[in-house]
């Protein structure tokens, strides 16, 4: 049966992917019928008996508002109503004696009164006798028009599309709010807003039964979006003032508490994803079976890594360990057992980091994990960073928010399984690419960019949408 | 940290890593807590493919547990027998490892532990 998905119009490029990794999750067999990025009316197929799997797909969609059974669509009222006729007559009788009722959903459209009830009354051709109830009813038919942009200035007469559904569902606008950063005890300038943490945690399929880990766990945004979904979570950071927080009450794990999850986190530590503790599975390309999934315990990595604007992006190590850092060294060397010690940082590659990610997935999820991450890009194009590529990594999306002058993406892979990655093309990934040099601006395009061409007019100012600090 | 992090977990220094000595990291001085969580079965099953059993013995014996079965159970054996999934729950969900240090079995190096949190990071001489 065909069904109506009301998102909600906003992060477009982000909802049908979040719907199909649902569909994947929950093992629904989800065909997209009809989809436009400018209208929140979408149409799919699922195999029937379908009402409970429409059910089960968006009840933790964070970007769909309901889901109905499409009982009919067209372009002109004369049409739709035919649609109706053909498509759900033989579903009317079920519904003879139910109380319901119908409502008017406008997409960037407006009726008056009048024109509302006299569309409404055209559907008086239904048998239905139960009583009408506009407070609770049994079952809710929603009309839906999707007018065009600027219909109402314009002063439009008709929609340019419309469809009938009898809903089956809500999807989980309302979550956002329970996970809201506001609210959270503890959050820095880099928390990642509660709606996206979700919908990123529903593009790696969270679920109970999981354990999920993010390198960049920061004040722990992700993890937290994850267990909630069930996952068992951990989290790593380089720095360990974010995991500690100040130690009492505004801490990762207050975090947890705060939303009953503290049994679902596993452990957080600190630690730099380029000199990580966590044990790695050697790849073994082309090969069958073996030891299978040995060694490789993740079902998803999710993370934010830095950018490298203001603070720069870091990783272990000093810049001249024979020259002028050599104290460095030395001091590190004696005093590396006392807890206050701090090793030093150097700046590093925002490109070569996503490449380590990637690596680091491929050697550290099962079998389809999926990997997660946030990737700042500028919006023109020349200056736009590739979306990085692994042989064992396959992209399964990249959803794009986009801000005056820069955007971030959320792209999502899956890893493969080892017979499936041509042992060539693995040794044939060229690290050559990177930027070389020494400096934060020299390794880390996006930083460059931001400083340069991205800089607003008044200095000092902070372009609108940019609230990152490292 | 949970127990069955160990599992997942070894020594950060790259020249360490081929080296079986540097798996798993040896709990020192550990203070262990005990947290009543839900058993979660799927979990249990989905971790019996992942875990290093061998690894697995080593921590529960130095952690002062009751030695573990030479071989894995089976995923019948979870399923059938209450126990088994029980104490495998106890040891790798239940158990935290809150204070202390972990040490590496190959170079020595040790990294402390405090109110749950491992540290990781290594001076520049080990990077
Ligand atoms: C964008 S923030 C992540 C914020 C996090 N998602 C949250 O919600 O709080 C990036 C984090 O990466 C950490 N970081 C930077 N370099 C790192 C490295 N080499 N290894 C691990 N973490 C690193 C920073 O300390 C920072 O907390
Ligand atoms: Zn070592």
């Amino acid at each position: 049966m065909d069904y109506l998905v009301r998102f909600s119009q906003t992060y477009e490029t982000f909802r049908l992917p979040e719907l199909q990794s649902l569909a994947t999750l929950e093992g629904i067999d989800m065909k997209v019928v009809s989809y436009k990025e400018d209208s929140p009316f979408c149409i799919i197929h699922l195999p029937n008996p379908s009402t409970e799997a429409a059910t089960r797909l968006v009840k933790r969609a964070i970007l769909v508002q309901t889901i109905s059974e499409l009982w009919g669509h067209g372009a002109t009222t004369p049409e739709l109503h035919a649609s109706v006729k053909s498509t759900s007559s033989h579903l009317w009788s079920k519904y003879r004696n139910s109380s319901f009722k119908f409502w008017l959903d406008s997409y960037q459209g407006c009726r008056s009164n009048s024109a509302r009830l006299s569309l409404i009354k055209e559907f008086a051709y239904l048998p239905f006798e139960g009583t009408v109830n506009l407070k609770d009813p049994e079952e809710e038919f929603a009309i839906c028009e999707d007018w065009a942009l600027n219909a109402v200035p314009d002063n439009l007469p008709d929609p340019k599309y419309y469809y009938l559904g009898r809903r089956v569902a809500k999807g989980a606008r309302d979550l956002p709010k329970k996970l809201d950063l506001k609210k959270r005890r503890y959050i820095s300038t880099t928390s990642m807003d509660s709606e996206l943490a979700l919908i990123s945690a529903n593009m790696v399929m969270a679920a109970p039964g999981k354990m999920i880990y993010d390198p960049f766990v920061g004040t722990g945004s992700f993890p937290i979006a994850c267990s909630w979904f069930g996952a068992l979570t951990f989290g790593s950071d380089i720095d360990g003032r974010s995991v500690r927080g100040d130690e009492k009450e505004r801490t990762v794990k207050g975090n947890f508490e705060q939303y009953g999850l503290v049994q679902r986190m596993g452990a957080f530590f600190t630690a730099d994803l380029t000199n990580s503790p966590i044990r790695r599975s050697e790849l073994r390309p082309g090969e069958t079976g073996g030891d299978g999934q040995k060694g490789r315990v993740f079902d998803a990595i999710l993370c934010d890594p830095p950018y490298g604007v203001r603070e720069g992006l870091v990783v272990l190590g000093v810049r001249d360990p024979e020259g002028k850092d050599s104290w460095k060294v030395r001091l590190g060397k004696e005093m590396h057992e006392d807890p206050a010690y701090i090793p030093p940082k150097k700046p590093y590659s925002f490109t070569a980091m996503l490449d380590d990610i990637l690596h680091f997935a491929a050697q550290t999820l099962v079998d389809h994990g999926r990997l997660s991450f946030w990737m700042p890009t500028a919006n023109d194009t020349d200056q736009a960073i590739a979306t990085p590529t692994h042989p064992y990594m396959e992209i399964v999306s990249v959803s794009t928010q986009t801000f005056s002058n820069w955007s971030r993406k959320l792209i999502t892979y899956q890893r493969r399984p080892d017979i499936e990655v041509d042992p060539e093309a693995l040794k044939a990934k060229d690290n050559s690419s990177h930027e070389t040099g020494r400096t934060a601006d020299d390794l880390n395009p996006f930083r460059r960019n931001y400083f340069s061409r991205f800089v607003p007019e008044t200095p000092g100012v902070t372009p609108k949408g940019i609230y990152r600090t490292t | 940290m949970k127990v069955l992090t160990l599992n997942f977990l070894t020594c950060a220094v790259k020249a360490c890593k081929s080296s079986s000595d540097s798996f798993p990291l040896h709990p020192k001085d550990a203070e262990l807590v005990h947290d009543d969580v839900e058993v979660n079965a799927q979990l249990l099953t989905n971790l019996l493919h992942r875990l290093d059993w061998k690894a697995l013995r080593t921590t529960a014996t130095e952690l002062g547990f009751p030695d573990l079965p030479e071989t894995a159970p089976t995923q019948e054996d979870l399923e059938n027998d209450e126990k088994t999934l029980k104490d495998l729950h106890n040891l790798l969900i239940e158990t935290q490892m809150m204070e202390g240090k972990l040490v590496c079995g190959h170079c020595g190096h040790e990294y402390a532990v405090r109110e749950g949190i491992a540290n990781f990071l290594l001076p520049t001489h080990l990077v």
